[in-house]
C-alpha cells in the first residue's frame, strides 16, 4: 500500500535519531558519575584553601604580596572555563551571557577586558564575539591534569604581577545538582576577604616559619591554581549533567513526534482503506 | 579528656581527616611542631614527613604528607597537603626501594638538576620510612 510513504520515512529517520540521543544520554550519565566523584574528592582541598586564604587576607602581614594589593582598576581579565564539546543544552551560552553582562559593566566604566579561555567552546565564542582572547587551552579531556592548567594560570598571574591587569576573575559553572548548574563569576585577584564569621578581628598576624615571603609566594599561586582546577573539574561534571538532561529531553521529544506521526500515518491509512471499500461498494451497487 | 581543637587534613586528592584533636605533631620546614589547642596563629610550610594526630580520647593516627602548608588558628588547624597517605596504607618495601634508588642516583650523579631531584626523592623516601617506623612503635 502506497499510503503515507513520506510519513513512514520520517518516522524511521526520527527513530534513528532517538537511538543516538538515548545512547548519548546513557554515556553522559555514566561519565557524570565519575566526574561528580572527582569533583567531590578535590572539593575539600579547594574549600580549605579558600578558607585559609580568607584568613590571610584578614591578617596584617608585614610583607604585602602583590596579589593582596587592591589597585585602581584599568584592565580586568577573566579565566573562562567552558566545555570542549557541544550538545549540552544552554550550559555554555548561559555562562557566556553572564560573562558578557559583567564585561559590559566594566566597559561602561571605561575598563578594558581580556579573556583566557579554557575549553574550545569559549575560545571560539569569544573569537567570534570580539572579546580579547589572550590565551586559550582546549581539549583537556575527561580527566584534566592540573599540570596542563598551570601554564595558562601562570600567564595570568604574571600579567597581574606586572600590573598589566588589575583584577582577575574565574568564570565557570557551579554544580548545584544534576538538574541545575548556575554560572558564576568569582574574583580571584586581588584576594577577596572571606565573608565568614568575624571572630578573628583587629590587628593580628601569623607567626611565619621560616618567614612570610617564601610562604606567601608559595601559597598564593597554589591557591589560584587549586581554584581554577576545581572550576575545571566542576565544569566537567556540569557538562555531563547538562548533556544528560539535554539528551534526555531530546529523546523524549523524539518519542512525542514519533507518536504524533504514527497517529497521522494510521489516520491516513484508515482513510485510504475506507475510501477503497466505499469505492468497491459503490462499484458493486452500480453493477 | 583534654581540651581539643578542630582539625582538617586535606590533600589535593581527598579529605584525609576532619575532627577534633588534642594535639597535632607535624614536620615544619624549620623542625618538628606540636600544635595544641589555643595555639597562636601560625603559617608554615611542611617538609615530607609524618603527621601525628592525637585525637580526642587519646587515640592516635599517623598520616604521611609529601609537603604542603599548615595553618593554625586558635580554634582551627588546617593542613593543606600536596599528597597525603594514611600510614596504614603505606608500603614499607616500596619506600625502602625508593630510598635505595635515590641513594644510588645520588652516588653517581651527573648534573645539578638531577642532584636536586634525587635529593628530594631521597628525603621523601626517608620520611616515608620514618612514618612507618613511628606507626610500628605505636602498635607495639
Amino acid at each position: 500500500m502506497a499510503v503515507g510513504k513520506e510519513i513512514r520515512n520520517q518516522i524511521s529517520s526520527i527513530k534513528s535519531t532517538q537511538k543516538i540521543t538515548s545512547a548519548m544520554e546513557m554515556v553522559a550519565a555514566s561519565k557524570m558519575r565519575k566526574a561528580q566523584d572527582r569533583m567531590q574528592k578535590t572539593r575539600p582541598y579547594a574549600e580549605k584553601m579558600r578558607q585559609v586564604i580568607g584568613h590571610i587576607a584578614k591578617a596584617n602581614p608585614e610583607y604585602r604580596h602583590p596579589f593582596m594589593v587592591d589597585r585602581p582598576v584599568k584592565r580586568v581579565a577573566y579565566i573562562v572555563v567552558s566545555t570542549d564539546r557541544g550538545l549540552c543544552g544552554g550550559l555554555n551560552i548561559n555562562l557566556f551571557k553572564a560573562l558578557v553582562r559583567d564585561m559590559r559593566d566594566w566597559k561602561n566604566k571605561g575598563v578594558e577586558t581580556e579573556i583566557c579561555a579554557i575549553g574550545s567552546k569559549g575560545a571560539s565564542f569569544f573569537r567570534n564575539y570580539g572579546g580579547n582572547v589572550v590565551a586559550a587551552l582546549t581539549h583537556l579531556g575527561d580527566d584534566p591534569s592540573a599540570s596542563k592548567l598551570i601554564g595558562n594560570v601562570k600567564v595570568m598571574l604574571d600579567a597581574f604581577e606586572e600590573g598589566r591587569i588589575d583584577r582577575l576573575f574565574l568564570v565557570s559553572n557551579e554544580f548545584v545538582n544534576t538538574m541545575t548548574q548556575s554560572p558564576k563569576v568569582e574574583q580571584l585577584l586581588p584576594l577577596p576577604e572571606s565573608a565568614e564569621e568575624d571572630e578573628i578581628k583587629n590587628q593580628w598576624d601569623y607567626l611565619y616559619e621560616p618567614s612570610s615571603q617564601p610562604i606567601l609566594d608559595g601559597l598564593l599561586p597554589r591557591y589560584i591554581e587549586s581554584q581554577v582546577y576545581q572550576g575545571v573539574v566542576e565544569n566537567l561534571a556540569c557538562e555531563q549533567a547538562a548533556r544528560m538532561i539535554a539528551m534526555k529531553s531530546a529523546t523524549d521529544n523524539a518519542g512525542n513526534i514519533i507518536g504524533e506521526l504514527q497517529l497521522a500515518y494510521n489516520k491516513a491509512r484508515q482513510a485510504a482503506i475506507t475510501q477503497e471499500i466505499s469505492e468497491i461498494v459503490s462499484g458493486a451497487t452500480a453493477v | 579528656m583534654g581540651i581539643s581543637v578542630h582539625c582538617d587534613v586535606v590533600s589535593a586528592e581527598e579529605k584525609i581527616y576532619s575532627g577534633l584533636v588534642e594535639m597535632l605533631i607535624a614536620t615544619g620546614s624549620e623542625g618538628e611542631l606540636g600544635i595544641a589547642p589555643g595555639h597562636t596563629p601560625l603559617l608554615t610550610a611542611l617538609k615530607p614527613g609524618p603527621v601525628r594526630m592525637i585525637k580526642q580520647g587519646g587515640e592516635e593516627e599517623v598520616v604521611y604528607v609529601s609537603g604542603g602548608y599548615l595553618e593554625v588558628q586558635p580554634n582551627l588547624i588546617t593542613l593543606l597537603a600536596d599528597t597525603a597517605v594514611r600510614a596504614h596504607d603505606m608500603d614499607e618495601a616500596a619506600a625502602e626501594q625508593a630510598r635505595k634508588e635515590a641513594e644510588k642516583a645520588l652516588a653517581n650523579r651527573t648534573g645539578e638538576f638531577e642532584y636536586s631531584r634525587a635529593a628530594a626523592e631521597l628525603a621523601e623516601a626517608v620520611a616515608q620510612l620514618r612514618t612507618i617506623q613511628q606507626l610500628r612503635k605505636k602498635v607495639r
